[in-house]
């Protein structure tokens, strides 16, 4: 998959829990892949219902109905009978949540599975254009850890959501309905318990904030280091580096202490405020108790009952937090959905199809692109290529060759002039039909994970075992492919690590021969390939060439010599063009070039 | 994870305090249910309104020194941990800046990276949790067991009971569990490389318009994670109404037996609901010890990871004693009989080098990838160390130079043009940082970069990496070349460092490090046979050995294999003018 162009590009995101920017919208089409759902979300939803009065009920029987009516009177029999209803209860209550659970998961892993695919296969629909603005890094982490995030959240907060709310507002009512005084008694915990939360959570997020600002800015400086740390040590830099890391190390460690310190510090706090409540409770029971305002079962409720009243309270907060780092995710992932896919930038939609044999003549007229407006990379552009000419493209990086080679297969589309093929403008065609007649291969040999035989097949997945060989045969790969371990069927690597740079182009070569294209466009390699092989890739790419029209970004002098035509390329402008010999007669820029490169040794 | 713990020994005390503190904590939570029952039976049965204020103050009171009990420990817990994770990190990191190249290859930068950032974060929250509430869970649930007991001997033996049960349910499901999520996690990386295939090759696919293909491809392998997600986060919802469900049973049994034992008068109604509540929370936290003691368990692997990186021994140190020669001048390099293997049971790279180069020369080396030209010049400045046979800088080995000064004289330019997020500027001054504007400048139009450096908005100041601009591979190269002609090396290596850069613009670079570091050494690797015409000494390389050596137009008379290097590039025009 190449180098990062630059150390500490693909940073992981270590941002503090974002807020999402339109979060409203993006719940709701949240929803709407929940909805697809429905069946399963009722059953959670009943079943949430259900275990929440479960849970409401049992302090109530534990204590008042226990203590009052059996304990204190001494009714044997009548406990006996409580606790086998207690027990029948028990085992249904476990049983319901199990079943949400349950349910629930399918519910949330189908969900995401949705999103997934949606993402992913719209990621296939989008513009080239789109992948030269967003790294591949970037949408790495939407397409996993947004995702995974909205996964979690989907798969806890939203059952733990709706039963903090339904226990908090159930377990106020059974209270009133106990004890008016005893509820007010609980209740007067509840705006210190508010107070104090906002008092840390103030802090809390301040000093987050800070943590993560550290920690991003270690990460990044280690992944770079790290990355470069071949670099690090060729210019002596270790105890530079060491320096400067300690330096960050240190500020994290500072920020971090106080993060981790007021974050925990929420803990003690709640415990406190569930102490006092219960102290409270104790306190005010016995004495209501002794104005016979109260009895001992509803004092003993009403503990349990304060402990489940907070709880709620601190879980619809947490939930919150979560919830909010989700949508944020959700939103960047539907961001990238909502991307224009690449059928729809052209309005014109009467599509037309290339036959199966095209001759392969291609015209480009007066066109001109650019990548951003006002900043023209193509200024006029006129071409003529006569079925099976070989095209070289020649001139300094940067002068628009590979966006020449671009235009043709339509991964941008042109601002003015015409491109056509056979006559037909490009732009009326079936983008995939114009793809499927042109072949390419690029520089930089990328292959799939998979066997030798699944790369190759890549050019016609309806292929035989048989064509794959010969393909592979004409592109000189069969040899090198049979010495493998396991010939065709041996596994490749994505990084490539087990084939050489050489052996990769082969495949490529072989994977475009297959494809059998009319039109071909060569991106040629030079660097990083044995000469052995080098040989054989140009006698592969001959092979290729053979009668097809043929676009070559040209490195070695030799295709450029045998090109039919020439065309040299500066800033976006064809400045030359005609045949080697002609262009050296020409003593222009061409004539320059091979002077400086070529001629010290002819 | 043992090992690591001696990072916390400077903060020992502070480790120390957060478990008392916490012990503090508990303590005063124990106390209140039994104070609840007092007031239940003291109070509340006797009318005695003074004792239940009275008691009632007291829980304040002791909720109150709890809580600066759980705040102290907190804090103390939170200053070993970051202390341990931040020393735990430097020690990481400059371990690495001591490692060889040999073995920076051993350890991926990726996978060095995740060790320096989340292992480190993983232990570090480990320790924290271990700190509080490792310490808090088994203490809440012993402490909850005495007072159990206290009340009452007959119905502890209830939760006596249930808690071996408790137990081995719990390791029963994780053991299911645990296989589970190591095939989850397998799918998600199915997943993931698809996803990052995909990413890669998006213009091969879009060529090829196998979009359908590739959907089909990844609707299978995000169906097969989702199955396995769902069966394994169906196990984990197992636990929870487990759990409870034993718990509430164990609650139903106290109810029923205390029921019986308040009849007889044996045991308070207050001391029943104290009971009933110390149950709970011995339960409750065995819970939370299992659940700890999971992530515990993957602190484990963390903690593996980075022992493995401190137990590396970096292979190449400097020598005791140093020899230091002149390091403005570097007069000749000789290679003896110089063999090398990346491993001791690896097959040699090198096989038996040797060759002699003087100061001004330029030397080229060409040959196949794999023949060994990059693994030649890394010996020169020790990124590795020779297996047999010496490598001699001005007849001093390299081995007996110091390593610092022997790399200082030495520019290497990468075959991977990696640069630093920064300034230019700061990028091309790296090995000098105190280079003045005009050296620097000077260093880039000699690379033939000034041109572009100046048409960026920020000249020298701009920005590149995370948050600065992108340059094309071509502009990273003559960067890092302007960086290495900064130092005014006397020793130069380009390791095929001209790779994206254009023919003319090649040209233009060789002739100005002709001009600038006439009196250097250059060692040169390169592809294309236009880059070498003019070397002094061209080596040509197979299979780890110099097959022939001379100039271009010795090579071109005597030399088959040149003679196929310039065939294949220049075309059939070798008989006519060789």
């Amino acid at each position: 998959m190449g180098n990062p162009m630059m150390p500490g590009r693909a940073g992981r995101s270590n941002s503090a829990p974002v807020k999402a920017k339109n979060a409203k919208s993006t719940v709701r089409r949240l929803w709407d892949y929940l909805r697809q759902q429905r069946k399963g979300l009722i059953l959670v939803f009943i079943l949430t219902l259900l275990g929440t009065a479960f849970n409401l009920i049992t302090p109530y029987l534990l204590g008042t109905i226990a203590f009052d009516r059996y304990i204190l009177p001494g009714n044997y029999a009548g406990l006996a009978m409580l606790c086998i209803w207690l027990l029948i209860l028990y085992v249904v209550a476990s049983l319901t949540s199990w079943i949400q659970a349950y349910v629930m998961t399918a519910v949330s892993q189908q969900t995401v599975f949705q999103i997934r695919r949606d993402l992913f296969k719209h990621l296939h629909d989008l513009p080239l254009r789109f992948f030269d603005t967003h790294s591949s890094g970037d949408l790495m982490s939407r397409s996993t850890n947004d995702i995974e995030n909205v996964t979690t959240t989907l798969n806890q907060s939203v059952v733990q959501i709706m039963t903090s709310a339904l226990t908090l507002v159930g377990t106020l009512i059974i209270m009133v309905w106990l004890n008016i005084w005893l509820t007010l008694v609980t209740l007067i915990t509840v705006p210190i318990m508010f107070w104090l939360t906002r008092i840390i959570t103030k802090r809390t997020r301040r000093y987050f904030g800070a943590q993560q600002t550290e920690l991003g800015g270690l990460n990044g400086y280690i992944e770079e280091t790290i990355s470069g740390q071949k670099v690090v040590k060729a210019y002596v830099q270790e105890a530079r580096s060491l320096t400067e890391f300690k330096e960050i190390n240190h500020r994290l460690l500072h920020a971090s202490i106080r993060a981790q310190s007021w974050s925990g510090n929420m803990g003690p706090v709640m415990n406190l405020v569930n102490n006092i409540s219960y102290a409270l409770i104790a306190l005010s029971g016995g004495w209501l108790f002794l104005q016979g305002m109260t009895s001992v079962g509803v004092i003993v409720s009403f503990l349990s009952y304060s402990k489940q009243f907070s709880r709620p309270i601190n879980e619809l907060a947490n939930q919150f937090n979560l919830l909010q780092s989700a949508i944020a995710g959700a939103e960047r992932v539907f961001e990238v959905l909502d991307e224009r896919p690449e059928s729809t930038e052209d309005e014109k939609t009467a599509v037309h199809q290339l036959p199966a044999n095209v001759h392969g003549e291609v015209i480009f007229d007066h066109v001109q692109f650019s990548y951003k407006a006002g900043s023209p990379i193509l200024r006029d552009v006129s071409l003529t290529a006569k079925p099976g000419q070989t095209i070289a493209l020649v001139g300094p990086t940067g002068a628009g060759k590979t966006t020449i080679i671009n235009l043709l297969t339509r991964f941008y589309e042109i601002d003015s002039g015409t491109i056509t093929i056979d006559g037909e403008d490009i732009r009326l065609l079936d983008k995939e039909n114009l793809r499927s007649r042109i072949g390419i291969v690029l520089q930089d040999a990328y292959l799939f994970s998979g066997t030798v035989r699944d790369n190759i097949r890549y050019g016609r997945l309806e292929a035989t075992d048989q064509e794959i060989e010969e393909a592979a045969k004409l592109a000189n790969a069969h040899s090198f492919i049979h010495k493998l371990p396991e010939g065709y069927d041996s596994p490749l690597s994505a990084d490539g690590s087990n084939l050489s740079q050489g052996q990769r182009q082969l495949l490529t070569i072989a994977r475009a021969i297959l494809a059998n294209p009319s039109v071909l466009i060569l991106d040629e390699a030079t660097s990083s390939v044995d000469t052995r092989t080098e040989m054989h890739i140009q006698t592969a790419m001959k092979q290729l060439m053979h009668g097809r029209t043929s676009f070559v970004i040209a490195h070695r002098l030799s295709t450029i010599r045998e090109a039919d035509q020439i065309l040299v390329i500066q800033s976006g402008e064809v400045v030359e063009r005609g045949t080697h010999d002609e262009l050296l007669q020409a003593g222009g820029f061409y004539h320059d070039l091979y002077q400086s490169q070529f001629n010290r040794v002819v | 994870m043992i090992p690591l713990l001696k990072y916390l020994k400077p903060y020992r005390t502070a480790a120390l305090l957060a478990p008392l503190l916490m012990l503090v904590e508990v303590l005063m939570d124990l106390m209140q249910p039994k104070l609840v029952a007092s007031i239940v039976d003291q109070g509340i049965m006797t009318g005695d309104l003074g004792h239940i204020q009275r008691t009632g103050l007291l829980m304040i009171g002791l909720a109150l020194i709890g809580m600066l009990g759980g705040i102290g420990c907190t804090i103390y817990a939170s200053i070993a941990s970051q202390h341990f994770g931040a020393d735990i990190r430097a020690d990481l990191f400059q371990h690495i800046q001591c490692f060889s190249f040999h073995n920076l290859d051993r350890f991926s930068s990726g996978s060095l990276i995740t060790r320096l950032t989340n292992d480190v974060v993983q232990l570090q929250n480990l320790v924290l949790m271990a700190l509080r509430m490792l310490v808090r869970s088994p203490l809440l649930s012993i402490g909850s067991l005495i007072m159990a007991f206290t009340i009452s001997f007959k119905l502890a033996i209830i939760l006596l009971i249930a808690m071996p049960i408790l137990l081995v349910t719990l390791i029963f499901i994780m053991r299911k569990a645990f296989p589970i999520f190591g095939r989850v996690q397998a799918e998600l990386d199915r997943v993931n490389t698809v996803t990052q295939e995909n990413l890669a090759g998006i213009r091969v696919i879009k060529a090829f318009v196998r979009a359908i293909h590739e959907n089909k491809r990844y609707d299978a392998v995000n169906q097969d994670y989702t199955n396995i997600a769902i069966k394994a986060n169906r196990m984990v919802a197992l636990i929870g109404p487990i759990m409870m469900l034993i718990m509430d049973i164990c609650i139903v049994a106290v109810l029923w037996f205390g029921g019986g034992l308040t009849k007889t008068g044996a045991l308070p109604v207050g001391d029943l609901i104290a009971f009933i509540n110390y149950a709970t929370q011995v339960l409750m936290s065995l819970m939370m010890v299992s659940m700890t003691l999971m992530s515990v368990s993957r602190a484990t692997a963390s903690a593996e990871r980075i022992n493995e990186v401190l137990h590396t021994e970096p292979d190449i140190t400097a020598p005791a004693q140093t020899v230091t020669p002149d390091p403005q001048q570097v007069g000749r390099l000789e290679f003896r009989d110089v063999s090398f293997a990346y491993d001791g049971d690896s097959p040699a790279v090198l096989d038996q080098i040797s060759f002699v180069a003087t100061a001004g020369q330029t030397i080229a080396i060409l040959g196949a990838t794999g023949a060994g030209k990059s693994s030649l010049v890394h010996l020169i400045p020790r990124m590795y160390d020779v297996t047999n046979g010496a490598v001699l800088v001005d007849d001093v080995n390299v081995r007996q130079w110091d390593l610092d000064q022997l790399r200082s004289s030495i520019g290497i330019v990468l075959q991977q043009a990696l640069l630093f997020s920064g300034s230019i500027r700061d990028n091309i001054r790296y090995g000098r940082p105190n280079a003045s504007q005009e050296e620097v400048e000077s260093a880039a139009r000699a690379a033939q970069a000034h041109e572009f450096i100046e048409k960026l908005p920020e000249g020298y100041d701009t920005l590149l990496g995370q948050r600065g601009v992108n340059l094309s591979g071509g502009q990273k190269q003559r960067l890092s070349i302007a960086r290495a002609l900064l130092i005014q090396p006397p020793l130069l290596i380009m390791d095929d460092s001209t790779s994206a850069v254009d023919l003319r613009t090649e040209a233009l670079i060789q002739k100005a490090l002709e001009e600038r570091l006439s009196a250097s050494m250059r060692f040169i690797i390169a592809q294309r046979i236009t880059s070498v015409l003019d070397a002094d000494l061209i080596l040509i390389m197979e299979d780890g050995q110099i097959i022939d050596r001379g100039d271009h137009a010795y090579l071109i008379k005597n030399s088959q294999a040149y003679q196929e290097i310039y065939r294949s590039q220049l075309g059939q025009e070798v008989e006519s003018h060789g």
